[in-house]
């Protein structure tokens, strides 16, 4: 299945962490891949409602996501679907969660990005083809790329 | 057709198809036993196709269909000398799905970035509130 997860350790209770990443106020502050601003952000964070977020990246260029939220426990995790909006860039729907686990210096935040591409790499239960790309990825640094 | 609507359609067109083909990879790379012939490839660079079949316990022709959705997907190239038929890694399919990996990355690496120290000074907040 192909997911990308990243954790990040996070000097805050894991109360305000959850609202930050839940809250229209918080994700305004935070979501994009730049410096550019979030121009639009919506969010009804309970089972079965829905968040919305449109920002502007610094090339000029404005996206928007959206999705739906399908777990939530506060402060503990977060589960919601997602997909951009329109055009060709949209690869489909994709699952965000979000595990937060209290630390002695705040929170620690588990971060995956999974079911990425399309439902036929979601309907594979197999171990995952991370280790397949680790080891391409090997062999393409190891120089003997066709 | 003005030259910005020819162009605009070629872009799409090109989109389009490299979103294509990054299906195709993802695709090929979901079977466990497309990637096992991927990771023997790996192994050994140019081996034929009993050498690639040896290993598992379907017969010969399903190993080829398996050849085919790799090939079809870019991910191996063939070619025959006599009786023997070369099987040989490629790499730009991979490598163009690791870089469709990687803009995600950094999409939500700078996202958390962001996240982490907003979330910080909301902590200093509270506290200065003494909450």
């Amino acid at each position: 299945m192909t997911s990308l997860t990243l954790v990040r350790r996070i000097r805050a209770r894991p109360q305000i962490v959850f609202d930050a990443v839940t809250t229209a106020e918080g994700i305004a502050q935070w979501w994009g891949p730049d410096a550019g601003p979030v121009l639009l952000s919506e969010s009804d964070p309970r089972v079965g409602g829905r968040y919305r977020v449109r920002f502007r990246k610094l090339d000029g260029t404005e996206h928007e996501s959206s999705g739906e939220f399908l777990e939530i426990v506060r402060p503990e995790h977060v589960v919601m679907s997602w997909r951009w909006k329109g055009g060709v860039e949209d690869p489909g729907e994709s699952r965000v969660e979000m595990r937060l686990r209290a630390i002695p210096e705040g929170t620690e935040l588990t971060f995956i990005h999974s079911r990425l591409h399309d439902e036929e790499t979601s309907r594979s239960h197999e171990e995952g083809w991370a280790g397949a790309l680790d080891k391409l990825e090997a062999h393409l640094a190891a120089g003997r790329a066709a | 057709m003005p030259l910005t609507v020819r162009l605009s359609r070629l872009i799409l067109s090109y989109m389009v198809n490299s979103k294509e083909r990054l299906a195709r990879t993802f695709m090929a790379l979901v079977d466990p036993t497309r990637r096992a012939i991927l990771a023997q490839l790996e192994r050994r660079d140019g081996a034929s196709i009993s050498e690639l079949a040896k290993p598992f316990t379907i017969h010969l022709p399903a190993v080829m269909k398996h050849l085919d959705v790799l090939a079809n997907a870019g991910l191996v190239t063939r070619s025959k000398s006599g009786r023997t038929v070369t099987v040989r890694l490629r790499a730009q399919p991979m490598r163009e799905a690791m870089e469709w990996l990687r803009r995600y990355e950094r999409f939500w690496s700078s996202s958390l970035d962001r996240l982490t120290s907003y979330a910080e000074s909301k902590e200093a907040e509270a506290r200065r509130k003494g909450r």
